[in-house]
Order: structure tokens, then sequence, then C-alpha cells
């Protein structure tokens, strides 16, 4: 691929977006489980668990405040690197994006301070609410960011006016409720609820490794493996529920995820695992099973799911029809009110494929002037890069799955065997840190990757979206975010890993006077209770 | 759906040019003082302990007066899709400064005193200094250019944004005499609001330091912002609309033709009650002086408020209907009635805002009624969380 203006752009905005969803899922999760676990604190009184949500909200903080600051670089990436696409669709997408300023940011942010300097300040119940609020603020700023890309997706609720040039809003509720952003929202808090279960076992199986802050390791571990079971299930539940959508919105995506070529009889079989090749149109050593595609996709087994080949095909008619539609447009653009009703009749009837017409904006400056070769190849453009697409889902979907698995084990070594962990599980639960972000960026990168070539689906493509800048200017910016970014990463793992070490922060005076307060209780039953220090097996 | 119908189309864009300049100033008198008080670190504390308690005046407020920026961002996105595009992508690589200043400050704020070692600490010192100093200059510099014109048109048939020259070139073109005549009232402003805000924060030595800093700030600001009035009078062109103002019509920047001549200071003799936002700076300015010099504290951060609403409220005023003019391709200029989202998406956007900004309102004053007080060393001292 020759890297052009746009291909860079795409390469900034993928590798900054990335980088910000390095952040984030931990935000979501661990959020909720610092509320949590202040919520047991304030029910219950004991120290310890007010030690564990200092503990964990340190590690929360270090890592909320790269999220806030990498995702000013996505608010304002937009107008900055993509102004076509701004111009085109901010009526409808700078909705969201400003409505979660108003409704969560605003929310979580004002009281993110609170959280961290308000212990002394309020009553416990207050503080508590406050950390609630964060969690709230958090996970209610995820569903209008995805709210925002689920219209990228599935663009309803909108349609394209010729007088202003771009998609303006008809039915804010439709944008809303749309039915791609709504499962993308739970898909994606769970797997942020997944990834912050798997961080808090992880580095508690550590300390048990190590036999240090092994109370506050084993209560960590018990509601991780709780809350990361229910979000791990979550998480699957919810990405079949996005596949099923994918089965009518974007049937293009699907198709290429599946590397299915041709259009099978339903129901379709599931092609576990093979080698997609674009150009013999074939998925090389396919392993199927039988109807599963077409169940998964379609829940029947009667309904037709469409392959590669056929999608080109329509999308050949389709940017035929958008041609129609451009031709139209030109002439509502020179003649403004005084455009002939035929012509305005025209356009409605096609204005739905204007979008395709723009694909042919690669090969020649006038859609109208294309060749039958120009539109063969910008159909053909319409598919997306099937093998990475095809193996990229399939190692998240085999990580969704590998989750589930370690949550169930750990919730049963938590729920029936008195807390004890053996050490391999222990090891094991430290290995798989790093997997579940692998999981989410893998996600991003079939939804994302998996739209192209459009950067709305079916409205505006991605080579007609990018701002009109320099090669410089890009190479400028590609070299700062990279360093800048790299060494920002560097503090903050190595920050994470110092507050890690150094594990909680004892809060020696208040420990004492619970201990008093509660010295007869504890010296009866308490403890011999699964919370008593001592080193794993 | 036809609820909208209901409040005219003019009407709304009107009331969301307002609502920018809201939120350009609830940003400026909030986050405004966080950049003032990172400018003045390395100057009003000294020992690291001075620096800890100047961070910390800070510290529990500053993310959330970020947001102000963030939605800031939003709403232009939103009611304004196609200045974002123009502005944003114009502005490429001073944007990217700003960027870049703006997300060394919260990891500045958060990560300076995790760890021990003194040159780990006077680094961030001076990384929060940038944060706070260079995007206060930056916008500063935005603006005096906004005044001046911008070089963009527009094209005909798909309304493409274009701003034309090389890189390096665009970013320099930014740092005219004028814009940085127009950053250097925008720093010192901020660095008075800063000021304004330790002298209640703060006690002592760092106090005072910070008062007699702002003290020349204040004048600074006071002196440029009177040179950038006089120059913008007399050494500035202006823009106009030829001919009828159509004021709900499509938003499409072309359909108005725009001339450059006469004055931007025509609009005092139009609508004469707009000379109160100047009256507003200057008065506000001088007050916070004033006050900084007496030693008041609670007056003196509300005079320092005053005087920002009225420089920003004074360029918004004197400008409009216009937002961003063009040099270029003055017809392309954008301006209120050309330039907005459409009808329903503003009517929503309003809704939303009507719903959201007094609970923001509330909590946000809860937040700073909880936090009031000097910070103190003891404090500090006492609190494992704090920066």
């Amino acid at each position: 691929m020759e890297f052009g203006l746009v291909e860079l752009s795409r390469l900034q905005f993928a590798m900054t977006a990335m980088y910000h969803f390095l952040f984030v899922p931990l935000t979501l999760g661990l959020s909720i489980i610092v509320a949590i676990m202040e919520t047991v604190y304030v029910m219950t009184g004991r120290p310890i668990w007010r030690q564990m949500t200092k503990f964990w909200a340190t590690l929360f903080g270090i890592n909320f405040v790269l999220g806030v600051a990498t995702g000013i670089t996505m608010e304002f990436q937009f107008g900055m690197n993509w102004s076509y696409y701004s111009h085109y669709v901010g009526d409808i997408f700078g909705a969201p994006l400003a409505i979660e300023g108003l409704m969560a940011f605003f929310m979580e942010a004002t009281f993110v301070g609170l959280m961290f300097f308000g212990w002394d300040k309020m009553s416990k119940v207050a503080h508590m609410i406050v950390t609630w609020l964060v969690a709230i603020g958090s996970n209610f700023s995820a569903l209008w960011i995805l709210i925002a890309n689920g219209w990228m997706q599935n663009p309803v609720g909108a349609e394209f006016n010729p007088d202003t040039m771009r998609m303006e809003m008809t039915n804010f509720f439709e944008v809303v409720f749309n039915e791609v952003a709504q499962a993308k929202f739970v898909h994606t808090v769970s797997a942020g609820y997944v990834t912050a279960s798997v961080f808090v076992l992880g580095v508690s199986a550590w300390y048990l490794l190590k036999g240090r802050h092994t109370e506050l390791a084993r209560r960590s571990i018990a509601i991780a493996a709780a809350f990361g079971l229910a979000s791990a299930f979550s998480v699957v539940i919810l990405g079949d529920e996005s596949g099923y959508n994918a089965t009518h919105t974007q049937k293009m995506k699907l198709a290429a995820i599946e590397g299915m070529w041709e259009t099978q009889e339903a129901p379709a079989s599931f092609t576990l695992v093979g080698i997609p090749d674009r150009e013999a149109r074939e998925t090389h050593y396919a392993i199927h099973i039988p109807y599963a595609m077409g169940l998964i996709g379609t829940r029947s087994l009667t309904e037709e799911i469409p392959g590669v080949d056929q999608l080109v095909a329509e999308a050949n008619e389709k940017i035929r029809s958008g041609i129609i539609a451009y031709d139209a447009l030109m002439t509502i653009r020179e003649e403004r009110d005084a455009t002939p009703v035929e012509v305005r009749a025209t356009f409605e009837e096609h204005s739905a494929d204007l979008g395709f017409a723009m694909l042919l904006k690669r090969y020649v400056e006038d859609p109208r002037q294309a060749t039958d070769e120009q539109i063969a190849m910008a159909a053909d453009d319409t598919v997306p890069g099937v093998g990475p697409l095809f193996w990229a889902f399939r190692l998240m979907v085999g990580l969704g799955f590998s989750f589930i698995a370690v949550m169930i084990y750990f919730f049963y070594r938590t729920s029936f065997k008195g807390m004890q962990y053996p050490r391999w599980a222990l090891r094991a639960a430290v290995i798989i840190i790093p997997t579940p972000w692998i999981a989410a960026e893998l996600g991003w990168f079939v939804a994302e990757f998996g739209r192209q070539p459009w950067t709305v689906d079916g409205v505006l493509p991605t080579a007609l979206s990018a701002s009109h800048l320099s090669i410089t200017d890009l190479l400028i910016t590609l070299a700062g975010f990279v360093i800048f970014y790299s060494v920002l990463f560097i503090i903050e793992m190595g920050l994470m890993i110092k507050y890690i070490k150094k594990g909680p922060y004892m809060d020696v005076d208040e420990t004492d006077q619970w201990m008093e307060r509660h010295a007869h209780r504890l010296s009866t039953h308490d403890s011999k209770g699964p919370f008593a220090a001592e080193p794993a097996e | 759906m036809i609820l909208h119908e209901f409040m005219s189309f003019e009407v709304l864009r009107v009331i969301w040019w307002l609502l920018l300049g809201v939120l350009l100033i609830g940003f400026a008198l909030t986050d405004g003082f966080d950049m003032g008080v990172g400018a003045l670190l390395p100057f009003v504390g000294k020992s690291d302990k001075e620096r800890r308690i100047v961070i910390n005046t800070i510290g529990p407020v500053w993310e959330g007066n970020q947001v102000w920026f963030i939605l800031g961002g939003g709403a232009i996105f939103a009611a304004w899709p196609i200045l974002y595009a123009v502005s944003f992508s114009g502005f490429y690589l001073a944007m990217f400064l700003v960027l870049a200043a703006l997300i060394l400050r919260p990891v500045g704020f958060k990560y300076r005193s995790k760890r021990e070692s003194a040159r780990w600490r006077n680094n961030w010192d001076w990384a929060l200094f940038v944060g706070g100093a260079v995007p206060a200059l930056i916008f500063g510099v935005a603006v005096g250019n906004v005044l001046q014109g911008v070089p963009f048109h527009i094209t005909p048939d798909l309304l493409m944004p274009r701003y034309d020259g090389n890189a390096i070139m665009k970013l320099l073109g930014l740092l005219n005499p004028y814009a940085l005549l127009a950053g250097v009232v925008s720093l010192s402003m901020l660095l008075m609001h800063g000021a304004a805000w330790l002298g209640l924060k703060t006690e002592g030595v760092v106090q005072q330091r910070a008062r007699s800093i702002g003290n020349v700030a204040g004048i600074v600001a006071a002196v440029t912002y009177a040179l950038a009035g006089l120059w913008l009078a007399f050494g500035i062109d202006g823009f106009q609309i030829v001919g009828e103002v159509v004021k709900d019509g499509p938003s499409n920047p072309l359909l108005s033709e725009v001339t450059r001549g006469g004055s931007w200071m025509q609009a005092y003799s139009d609508r004469p009650w707009i000379v109160i936002a100047p009256v507003m700076a200057f008065v506000g300015i001088a007050m916070a002086v004033m006050g900084l010099r007496k030693g008041k504290e609670v007056s003196t951060l509300l005079w320092s408020k005053l005087g920002i609403t009225g420089i920003i409220s004074s360029v918004g005023l004197t400008m409009f209907p216009f937002i961003l003019p063009s040099t270029v391709d003055p017809n392309s200029s954008l301006t209120v009635w050309d330039s907005s989202s459409s009808h329903l998406t503003l009517f929503v956007m309003l809704i939303c805002a009507i719903i959201f900004m007094p609970i923001i309102l509330a909590y946000t004053s809860w937040v700073y009624k909880v936090l009031w007080g000097k910070v103190t060393e003891d404090e500090l001292d006492s609190n494992a969380q704090s920066y």
C-alpha cells in the first residue's frame, strides 16, 4: 500500500485510538470494583475494605489520568484530521459527543478529584456516593461514545440534505436507540469489566505468591472472580448480539470476518479456521461447522447470509445508482431553488446510494465520468481486508471464551475451596494480565477495520473524509505522537509497577481503633475465618 | 419530531452562539486559573513543599475544570460542525501543540509527587509550566488570527474545507505580530487569574509571590488589551455581509456574499450597548489588581473573573455575526447564520444543555464548597493521596 495522506491519517487515528483504549477498559471496570469495595467498607465498617478501596483507587488514578489525557486527542482529531467527515456528519455525530461531555464526563471528572482528596472532608456515605458517581460517569461516557460509533456502523435517523451538502439528523431517538450502539455498549463495558477483573485477579495473585497482603489479596480475588464471571458471560452474549445485528446492517463486514466468499444455501456453515485468499476468492484448508453460521447470524434455518461476491455485485449496482444521485446533486448545487422538480425527485430516489458514487472519487475527479473498469474497482474496494479480520475475530472470540473458563475456576475456588488457590493457578493469573487488553484491541480492530472503506457505512468513504493536510503535517504529528505516547507509556507502567510493589497504605490508627472496638468478636469466631492471614498453598 | 418548529432557526442559532461563548468563558474562568497556576508554579514555589501546596490547590479540581474545554470542543462539533472542521484542521500544528501541552498537564499533576526524586519532580514542574503557559498563549494567538481572518476557502461543489500552504509556513503564519500581542493578553490575563486563585487558596510566602506576579500580569493584561483594541480599530480591516442577510437559510457559507473593508469597530456604532464588554474587562482587571495589592481574597478572584468575561465577550460581540472570516475567499467566511447544525440538532442539543447545565453547576459548586479553605502543609501530610 502506498502511504498517502489518507493512509497516514488512518494510521495516526488508529494508533491514538488504540492507545487511548489501553486505559479505557481498566477505568470502566476498576471504577466499579473500587465502588463495590467501598460499599462493603461502608456497610461493614472494616478497615481492610477501606485499605482495599484506597489501594485499588491509587492504581485506578494512575490509569485514569492517561485515559483522560489521551481522550482529549480523540475529541480533537476528528476536526484536525477528518475535517470533511466532521462537516459531512457533524450534525449527527457531534451530538452524542457533546452530550457525553454534558452528562457523563463532567460528572466523572468533577468527582474524581473529591474521590482522592475528599476522604477527610465528608462522611463515609457521601464519599461512597462520590466514588459511585465516578464509576457511573465513566460508564455513561462509554454509552455516548458508542452511540456515536454505532452511528458510523449503522447510520440511522438521518438523511442527506443537498442544500447543506451533508447528512442531517431526522430522528434523535433513532440515533440514541440504534440497536448496533446498544449491543456495542454492553459488549464494550463488559469487556472493560473483564479487563479490570483479570487485572485485580492477577495483581492479587502476585501478592499471594509472594505471601504479602494476603488479606487484601484474597478479598480482592473474591470480588474480581464474581464480577469477572458475570462480565465474561456478558461480553460473549452481547458479542453474539453484535454479530446478529451485523447480519442485516453490515453484511460485508460479516462476510469478510467469516471468509464467506460465496453465498451458501441456508443455513450456512461456520468456518472455524482456514486461510482466506482474496485473489482466489476462496478460504483454503477451511474447517467448517455445519449450520453454525446460519444459526448465529440469522437465528433461523432458512434465511440466507450473502457472501462477498454477491455483495460486490450489489455494490456495483449501488455505485451506478449513486452516479445518478450525484448527477442530480450537482444540478441541485448549481441551480439551487431553481432546480426542476424532476431532478429533485430523481435525487430523492437515488440519494441512499450517493455514498457509493463517492467511492469513485479515488479513481476519477467526477464520478459521472467513471468507466466500467473504475466502477468495478470501486465495487471491489467495498471488501475490507478479509485475512486480518478473519484471524483477529477468531483470536478475540477464543480469548473471550477463555476468560469465562478462568473466572469460573477462580469463582469455584473462592466459593467452595475456602479461598485456597494452587500456585500454578496464581502464576497463570499473573501471566494472563495482558490478554484482556489484547482481546479489546482486537475487538476494535474488527469493528473499525471491518468498516472500511467507509467512515460511515454506505454513506461516506474514508478516502474522502480526511483533512486536506500536507504529508509533512502528518509526519510531524505522527512522530510527535509516537515519541510522546511512548514516553508516557513507559512512565505509566513504571508507576503502576512501583505502586503495586509498594502495596497498600496501612491506615494504622483506624485499624487499631477498629480492632479494639471489635476485640471481643474477633477473639471468638472471626479469627478462624477464611480471611486470616496465611501464605498460599 | 416537530417540537423544534416552535423555536425559530434564527433564535436557536443566536442561542448556540451565546452558549459557545458561555462554554469558552466557563473554560477560561475555571481551567484558566489552572493554567495560570501551572505557569506560575516554578516562580511562586521555590521548595518542594511550596510547590506541592501550589499544585494541591488545583489538584482536586483541574480535572473537572478541563471538561469545559472538552465540552467546548464537543459543542462546536455538534452545533457548528463546519467551524470545527475548518478551524481544527486549519490550525493543525498549533492544535497539536495545544494537545501535547494539555496531555502533559494532567499527567504532570498526577505523577509528579509519585516519586521522591528531586530531578523527577523538577522536570514535571517545568512540564506543568509548559502545560499552563503554552495553551494560554496559543488560545490568544488563535483569537488574534480569527480577528484578522484566516486563509481558508470552501470548495463550491462538495463544500470541502481547504487551508493552503505547507505545514511549517502555516504554523509560522499564525505567529504574526498581532496574534502574538493577543497571545500576551491571554497569557497575562490567565496569570493574573491564577495569582488571584493562589491568593485565595494559599498563605504566607507563596501567597505573597503570587500576588506580586499577579499584580504585574494584571497591568500587562490591561495595557496589551488596550493596544490590541487600538490596533484592531486602526490597523485591521473588518468584514461585512453584502446585501440582505438571510438568518434562517441552509447552513452553506457560500450562499452569502462577504466583503472585506471598513473596521470591526463599526459594531460599536451599530450596537452601542456592546461597549459594556470592554468596560467590564478594564474594571474587572483594575479591581483585581487593587485586590491583589490590598490582599483581598474572594473579591479579587471574582473581579478577575469579570475582567476575563469582559475580554472574551468583547471579541465575540465585536465580530458578530462573523465567527471565522476568510481572507483568501471572504465568501467562505463562517457566520452565525450559515455554519450551524440543522434546526433539529440545535434544538435537541439545547434541550440537553437546559437539562444538564444546571446539574453540572450544582455539583460543581458543591465540590468547591467541600474543598473550601486554604491548602496547608499539615493537610498534605495527612492525605496520602494528595499530589
